[in-house]
């Protein structure tokens, strides 16, 4: 089988044409890949382009230069080329992506949240809810708060409705933006937990920890992004 | 994925004498999919739109559509009789003012039950009971299908044009500013109906908005005009998280923050 994700040569920067066109490189030369069944983990300070790169790797940001190659039902897609149909294709197929913040819709109950990837995918609504139920209760998620929209919802409460609906499908590749960071010690246990058992099912992952024991306990590897920074080589 | 598009635009342009409307615009349409059309006034989005769906002849370009046989049609090369048939079967036409797309002195049941009657049903109970079964899906009371829209709020008439429109199963819905006229929480309830019926009936929809937020819950892609011309297309998200052309950063960066 191919290998799930492939970043090869991606430059990235950003130009603010409302600033006199002033240009921000985020990150040069991006090399790297994730094995099915591995866990990467993005490092580096703050503002060094970790949440940039999972962005660019989703679409979400266009590139400047570079392959996203991903292994897409029966072939590569490579994400910063293709149009935007394949991109969302890409989305509900073969990537997932657990935000760090939910983005609600109004009148939507947490559970048909959760549920929505499943649907999307054409599985029936009954076996979408009952799954979703599933992770919620896992997730230690109040059952009163199941059925009501999660716009009111704490921040941790909010993570944990996001990180169900990120994990409920079997997406070959996930991408993980901090989904520990407003969690208790029990739920991030969970979380960790269910991290390790898509890597028994080969998922692909890269992420994002703040947190160093659950850094600790999910990473196979970690890649430092200062080495893409174009800071560095200026401070060098 | 489907991989036949419904609808192909190819270098629409529209010119009022020496003034431009929008020129050479061009793009593919696939089944279930959303796209939006945005940017400000005087931007050509509405030029564009009435093009698109015949209701304005452009000065150049062409637009075929995929019929129910499968065969690609060039709409501007139809006879006028099979271009009403098309809207008043195929497709559907949500105007910024309910107002332009019901009849305000007819009943809310008959203002539906008019187009399955355009495409053939006469047996009257049923035509009811399909209203009545619209009426509630677009949250209308049922004991309102009487009424007259005149006695409509503008929140509750804008859903009787969407059940109105949608009550033919069209495979593609124009809607020019659907939420244009309504304040935030009919807005918001509007907005959710419509994702919710565009994500049921599998309708592909081309939304013209000068709202990013509306185009952001609803659309899977968006353009962007301005003068006439498209400067900038792609992924809802990307287009929003990651604007290229200076007008769309503008346009980004302008968003009032709640």
């Amino acid at each position: 089988m191919a290998t799930p994700l492939v970043v090869s040569e991606v430059f990235k920067s950003f130009t603010m044409h409302l600033r006199d066109g002033l240009k921000l490189a985020v990150v040069n030369d991006v090399n790297f890949s994730v094995a099915s069944g591995e866990c990467v983990v993005l490092g580096g300070p703050s503002g060094i382009g970790k949440s940039s790169i999972l962005k660019m790797l989703y679409g979400n940001y266009a590139v400047d230069a570079g392959q996203i190659l991903v292994a897409h039902r029966d072939r590569i897609v490579d994400v910063a080329a293709v149009d935007p149909r394949t991109v969302l294709d890409v989305r509900r197929h073969t990537m997932g992506y657990v935000s760090q913040f939910l983005r609600t819709v109004p009148r939507v109950s947490a559970i048909d949240v959760v549920a929505e990837p499943l649907l999307a995918r054409g599985v029936d609504a009954g076996e979408a809810r009952d799954k979703a139920a599933a992770l919620l209760a896992g997730l230690n998620l109040p059952r009163e708060l199941w059925n009501l929209p999660p716009a009111t919802f704490s921040g941790g409460e909010q993570q944990r409705v996001n990180i169900a609906r990120g994990f409920i499908t079997d997406h070959r590749i996930l991408l993980l933006d901090e989904p520990t960071a407003s969690l208790d010690a029990a739920n991030r246990k969970v979380v960790v937990s269910m991290i390790a058992a898509k890597k028994a099912e080969g998922v692909a992952m890269l992420g994002i920890f703040h947190d160093e024991e659950v850094r600790e306990a999910v990473a196979d590897r970690i890649l430092d992004v200062s080495a893409f920074s174009p800071r560095k080589a200026v401070a060098a | 994925m489907n991989d036949t598009p419904l609808f192909k635009v190819s270098g629409v342009s529209k010119f009022y004498g020496q003034r431009i409307g929008c020129k050479d615009v061009s793009f593919d349409l696939w089944p279930g999919e959303v796209l939006a059309i945005v940017g400000e006034s005087g931007s050509g989005k509405t030029t564009l739109l009435n093009c698109l769906s015949t209701r304005l002849m452009p000065t150049a370009g062409s637009v075929e559509y995929r019929m129910r046989d499968g065969q690609f049609r060039d709409l501007y090369h139809m006879s006028e009789a099979e271009r009403r048939f098309l809207m008043r079967t195929d497709w559907g036409f949500v105007h910024q003012n309910p107002a332009d797309g019901l009849r305000m002195t007819v009943s809310a049941g008959a203002n539906v039950g008019e187009r399955l009657m355009a495409i053939g049903d006469r047996h009257y109970g049923n035509i009811r009971a399909t209203a009545t079964d619209w009426l509630s899906r677009v949250e209308i009371s049922t004991d309102r299908i009487d009424d007259q829209p005149r006695a409509f709020s503008g929140g509750m008439r804008q859903r009787l044009q969407i059940a109105r429109n949608l009550v033919t199963g069209p495979r593609l819905v124009f809607m020019d500013e659907p939420t244009g006229g309504l304040d935030v929480s009919v807005q918001a309830r509007l907005l959710d109906l419509v994702r919710g019926l565009v994500n049921d009936l599998g309708l592909s929809a081309i939304v013209v908005t000068h709202d990013l937020a509306v185009a952001r819950l609803l659309s899977h892609r968006m353009m962007v005009m301005k003068d006439g011309y498209v400067i900038e297309q792609g992924l809802t998200d990307r287009v929003l998280d990651d604007p290229r052309e200076p007008y769309t950063q503008l346009l980004v960066s302008s968003i009032l923050q709640v």
